[in-house]
């Protein structure tokens, strides 16, 4: 099979990446190694509702619930409440994205992409050092695809960089690793997304609670891998339904894993665009990534319609896709990647102290840097390493 | 040799983003390791389910 572009993986990125190339012309095969895409689902669905509607049409098939803002937890149950537009870009809808996945999917094959389930990419096909392909396990048989650009949207486990000489290895340190529960409780708070910070309630992470509709919550937990041993975030999380939630109902379960390093040296090589978690274009702070990964799944499949059409997809040509995002979301996960380092630092009288102190605030108009500001204002000893973040 | 309990495996594919050897790939539910791991143990630490273990003996 011979084609202009063959996308690796038919998540949010990957599905992105190939709708918008199809959409300018290109001749695209969209693979995705799973039977069914969007399932199993690893992600708590959270997303920002104006960032969203910039790319898609929102729909009720794939909107679990809209909500108010973030409600955000110290250690000792104080809290604060941002709004929906203060709160960065993973409150607002929470999705179904078993449904929401596929239809991005559906969209990319609307426009005209080939898109093929149960194919799970072996290894590039290479000529003289440069990748001309794909070799791939279509239905358990052995396929060649050709292509001149591959774009590596395989997610938190991908391959294709590595493939293709990209270090995307993540550190423990660089990796959030969690667990969720679909509960079903009486004492979901239905209007927010809920945020439950602590070292002891969840090392160098959180927990969440994103509702789904009546009584019904995403409830999980991210730590940071180097604080990990095994089982833990499942182990911390059946602690926290315990004590607050000890009549919920557990509905469905997953694990994940999310990545949290902020930029890598390099998302190109040769005839290969990374994009979304392949990319480790996550936020650092959240452990956020659908809006990321949409939005550079767009900018691959710019990149990929200006340039296919001219025969130089080197390194030194995509370096236009490099530098599109790397100005946009690297700028700003570069950012965030900071204060997760410092926020991983905090302990727990810090935290509640930073709370304690939103008390008087106007939060809804409150930006990050003023947050910031505010944490060195009652820490000094924070503020040399906050002094980068505040300017 | 790193042994996989598939029973409380998640398939969710962290280890396979932390493993330096890629040694790992996750086949939809199905967890696969071959003979480059080097048995450096971060797969087990950071597993959420706790579905990894190294052990001591080496395969027969
Ligand atoms: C517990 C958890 C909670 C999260 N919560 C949120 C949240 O609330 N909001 C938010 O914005 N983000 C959240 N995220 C992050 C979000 O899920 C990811 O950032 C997002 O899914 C990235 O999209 P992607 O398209 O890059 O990768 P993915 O959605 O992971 O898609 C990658 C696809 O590639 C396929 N694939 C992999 N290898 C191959 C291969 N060799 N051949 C073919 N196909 C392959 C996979 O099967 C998969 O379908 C969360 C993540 C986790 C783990």
């Amino acid at each position: 099979m011979k084609c202009d572009m063959v996308v690796v993986g038919a998540g949010p990125a990957g599905s992105m990446a190939a709708k918008t190339a199809a959409d300018e012309g290109l001749d695209v095969v969209l693979l995705e190694k799973r039977q069914e895409i969007g399932d199993p689902v690893r992600c708590a669905e959270g997303v920002s509702k104006a960032a969203l509607a910039k790319m898609v049409e929102p729909d009720p098939s794939w909107i679990a619930a809209e909500v108010k803002g973030a409600r955000i937890y110290a250690p000792d149950g104080t809290s604060f409440v941002m709004t929906e537009d203060r709160a960065g870009s993973e409150v607002g809808y929470v999705l179904e994205r078993k449904v929401f996945d596929r239809m991005l999917a559906m969209k990319a094959a609307e426009a005209g992409a080939k898109v093929m389930v149960k194919t799970r990419a072996l290894g590039l096909l290479e000529e003289n050092g440069v990748p001309t392909g794909i070799t791939a396990l279509h239905i358990g048989e052995k396929m060649e695809i050709e292509a001149p650009l591959i774009i590596g949207a395989d997610g938190v486990e991908s391959k294709v960089g590595r493939w293709a000489g990209i270090d995307t290895v993540l550190k423990p340190q660089d990796i959030e690793v969690g667990a969720q529960f679909l509960v079903q409780d009486v004492k979901i708070d239905g209007e927010y997304c809920e945020f439950f910070l602590g070292n002891e309630i969840a090392p160098g992470g959180y927990i969440w609670a994103f509702p789904k509709g009546k009584n019904l919550a995403n409830l999980g937990i991210g730590i940071q891998g180097s604080r990990s041993d095994p089982g833990m975030a499942l182990r911390l999380l059946q602690r926290f339904l315990k004590e607050h939630m000890p009549q919920a109902k557990i509905l469905e379960m997953m694990a994940g894993g999310v990545p949290v390093s902020g930029p890598i040296e390099s998302t190109t090589s040769d005839g290969v665009m990374l994009v979304g978690d392949a990319a480790r274009q996550s936020d650092p702070i959240t452990g956020g990534g659908i809006i990321n990964a949409m939005r550079t799944g767009v900018m691959a499949g710019e990149v990929a319609a200006e340039l296919v059409p001219q025969g130089d997809l080197s390194r030194e040509a995509l370096k236009i896709y490099e530098d599109r995002w790397r100005d946009t979301i690297g700028k700003r996960i570069g950012r965030n990647y900071s204060v997760k380092e410092l926020f991983v630092t905090l302990t727990d009288s810090d935290l509640n102290g930073l709370v304690h102190s939103l008390g008087g605030e106007d939060v809804a108009n409150l930006e990050l840097k003023n947050l910031l500001k505010l944490l060195a204002k009652q820490n000094p000893r924070l503020l040399w390493k906050l002094r980068h973040l505040i300017r | 040799m790193l042994v996989i309990n598939r029973y409380k495996c998640g398939y969710c594919g962290a280890c396979v983003g932390v493993c330096p050897a890629t040694a790992l790939e996750l086949v939809e539910t199905w967890l696969e390791v071959d003979d480059s791991c080097v048995g450096c143990g971060i797969c087990t630490k950071i597993c959420p389910l706790g579905a990894l273990e190294l052990t001591e003996e080496v395969e027969a």
